[in-house]
């Protein structure tokens, strides 16, 4: 059996036995966390992007509204304490909302004006979370997001707590039951993305991509379609908001939800493969990961080595965006299409190679 | 990530405050996201591109310029003549210029150029590479916190007694920006270089086949893109007095909504976009507080583009299929 083609069940295999094996680390766990987190904003984003070509600049935006959602719906400060269950519902509905009714007025814009606008909102966005203060506690952030995952029963123990796994010799953090969760979720959203795509509407969002006045000639609604796609890629970077929120305890700083974040996304789906939702999933873990996770232990390495207080050259950390930076332009410079790029995408940058395979089958 | 000393924090003066001196600040600091925007429009008219990293060569090119004024030692007003202060500062105008235009053309050579039949896409996240490595050369080159640009310039209030304040800061950043823009119009307009750029705008494929290097020209208009940045960068540093790796992110982003604003690709729409912008971000500031003048620019952009959706002078520009 080639395992590699199966890579991705494999994965999520490996993640949800991660925590039973014994060198598992709780501050891991946690980070591991995160990443699910921003797995699941790349692939609202692959939506978006991927499948529909339209390139929006402030997907952080509905990561932000999603986890200020579940803030406000949860945080002692309010009155509503509400189960996490509620909240992230509310979360993924708002977000989608908010996502059809800011793109619906500037549907008409082309290519680079739309980019502008979504970037533009983006901000707006942020601005309107961080000078909000009555209702967001501005920079501060709200805290603590303490809901439980049951309704109505507000959490307050962890896990560790029932002895569920303490004979499997585990360090494990204080809210296991959050992993596997967003590795659930996350797991789901494949599946749903995947039957997305070969559905009525996912062949729809292509052909739109692909050529927009044939998609239409064709009998396609192109407002309507593009309208559906931010819909389902705002409500899940709703989603993935509210899984931050509530992995971190807190909404932390609106800093978090800045165009940077939006920027490296769109450098995710890219790095990892336009369209092709496996890729994306590659993307987001190799470069976030690089960035949450391996620039932290390199760092940590390097400073039992040195000691701690060198000048920024001697951590990785202080290379991160030089090395960012020329990966994104060697992979754009030989390997346009992604890692793992989806076929279309592929026969699209490499047209000799794809007329080659067709000439060879006749 | 991104916390930034925007042009907008520029200091108001001591005058009472009215909406005349708001318009006068406003279109000062305008003026200067109209050079940085010009730019960002002149790259994007003739390749389509996007350039993300124009905000942060402008944040190389005060970097630069403060190494000039260290090297030739003349960081104070206190202890030089008035020649020896006005000696640096043209010194700077023009090697800061001449050092970003070949920081911006060797990044097209090397990075865009074998991009140039690829998508859209493709060249934007390369540029967005390019911007993350500008940025982190900036950490290296001058560390994570803000440094102090030499303060050669007074701030001599120059119409005393009409109530507005209009300091020599405020006098060199139009008496250096305008002369540039007119410069450039003029070049665009009347030279053969400025009209092949025109050209190649237009359609690259006919302006080869007319005999044009577009290769060439597309460099040329890089280097001329930078070496407006590099201006920009050493007004932005005499004016605000302190530069921070981190700052091209924001004032580039406002250069490219003031190009966007104008009608990207269109020279005059730049300069356009850069005074509204610069107007309606100070005069947010003044009515709505300075929290919410940068939504407020940002969604004066949303509302200009709904209902010209090429932006303001953007109608003369043709979509290509």
């Amino acid at each position: 059996m080639n395992l590699l083609r199966y890579w991705v069940l494999v994965l999520f295999t490996l993640l949800a036995a991660y925590p039973f094996l014994p060198f598992a680390e709780a501050n891991r766990g946690e980070q591991f966390t995160v990443l699910f987190v921003y797995a699941i904003l790349a692939l609202g984003l692959n939506v978006v992007l991927g499948y529909t070509g339209l390139l929006h600049l402030g997907i952080a935006a509905f990561f932000g509204i999603g986890a200020y959602t579940v803030g406000i719906l949860t945080v002692p400060f309010f009155p509503f304490q509400q189960s996490f269950l509620v909240a992230a519902l509310a979360a993924t509905i708002l977000s989608a909302l908010v996502g059809v009714a800011s793109t619906a007025p500037i549907l008409r814009l082309r290519g680079d004006y739309l980019a502008l606008v979504t970037l533009g909102f983006g901000l707006i966005t942020l601005y309107a979370i961080r000078n909000l203060d009555a209702i967001t506690e501005g920079t501060k952030g709200m805290n603590p997001i303490e809901a439980g995952p049951i309704p109505g029963v507000p959490e307050s123990t962890d896990l560790s707590g029932l002895k569920l796994y303490s004979g499997w010799g585990v360090r494990w953090y204080k809210y296991p039951y959050l992993y596997f969760i967003t590795l659930c979720v996350l797991g789901l959203i494949m599946l749903f993305l995947r039957n997305l795509e070969r559905s009525r509407l996912g062949r729809a969002w292509v052909a739109l991509r692909e050529d927009e006045l044939a998609a239409s000639c064709m009998g396609l609604n192109p407002a309507r379609l593009k309208l559906a796609a931010i819909a389902i890629g705002a409500g899940l970077a709703g989603l993935a908001g509210a899984f931050y929120a509530m992995s971190l305890r807190t909404t932390g700083n609106p800093q978090s939800y800045d165009f940077t974040l939006s920027m490296i996304m769109v450098c995710c789906v890219i790095l990892g493969g336009l369209g092709n939702r496996n890729g994306v999933l590659l993307g987001v873990f190799l470069l976030m990961g690089f960035d949450r996770i391996i620039t932290n232990i390199l760092d940590n390495m390097i400073q039992e080595q040195i000691g701690t207080g060198g000048p920024t050259y001697q951590k990785v950390s202080g290379w991160k965006l030089m090395i960012f930076g020329l990966v994104l332009i060697l992979m754009m410079r030989f390997r346009p299409e992604g890692l793992l790029p989806e076929a279309r995408q592929k026969r699209e940058l490499h047209p000799e190679e794809a007329t080659g395979e067709a000439s060879a089958k006749t | 990530m991104f916390e930034v000393f925007a042009l907008t924090d520029a200091p108001i003066g001591d005058a009472p405050a009215g909406f005349g001196q708001f318009l006068l600040l406003g279109l000062v600091l305008g003026s200067l996201y109209a050079l940085i925007a010009l730019g960002y429009t002149m790259v994007y008219g003739i390749i389509e591109l996007i350039n993300f990293a124009h905000g942060d060569l402008f944040m190389l090119g005060s970097f630069w310029a403060l190494q000039v004024a260290t090297w030739v030692a003349v960081t104070t007003t206190s202890n030089n003549s008035t020649s020896a202060i006005i000696g640096t500062v043209l010194l700077m105008l023009l090697l800061t210029p001449i050092c970003c235009a070949a920081l911006n053309m060797a990044a097209d050579r090397v990075i865009y150029k074998p991009l140039r039949h690829s998508p859209k896409l493709t060249v934007i996240v390369s540029a967005i590479g390019v911007s993350f490595i500008f940025i982190n050369c900036g950490l290296f080159w001058k560390g994570a916190t803000p440094v102090k640009f030499p303060d050669l310039v007074p701030d001599t209030n120059l119409l005393p007694n009409t109530g507005l304040t209009l300091t020599w800061k405020d006098a060199m950043v139009v008496g250096v920006t305008v002369p540039t823009m007119i410069a450039l119009t003029l070049f665009v307009k009347f030279t053969p270089l400025g009209k092949a750029m025109r050209a190649t705008a237009q359609n690259p494929t006919a302006a080869q086949l007319m005999g044009i290097n577009v290769d060439r020209v597309i460099a040329a208009t890089f280097a001329i893109g930078g070496a407006l940045a590099g201006v920009a960068s050493v007004i932005y540093g005499l004016y605000i007095k302190a530069v921070d790796y981190q700052m091209g992110f924001q004032n580039g982003l406002y250069a490219f909504t003031a190009a966007v604003l104008g009608g990207i690709g269109n020279i005059p729409g730049a300069v356009l976009g850069g005074l509204v912008i610069g107007v309606v971000g100070e005069l947010g500031k003044a009515y709505l507080g300075s929290k919410w003048s940068e939504a407020l620019i940002f969604a004066i952009l949303i509302v200009i583009l709904l209902f010209r959706p090429a932006g303001l002078l953007g109608a003369r520009t043709r979509e290509k299929v």
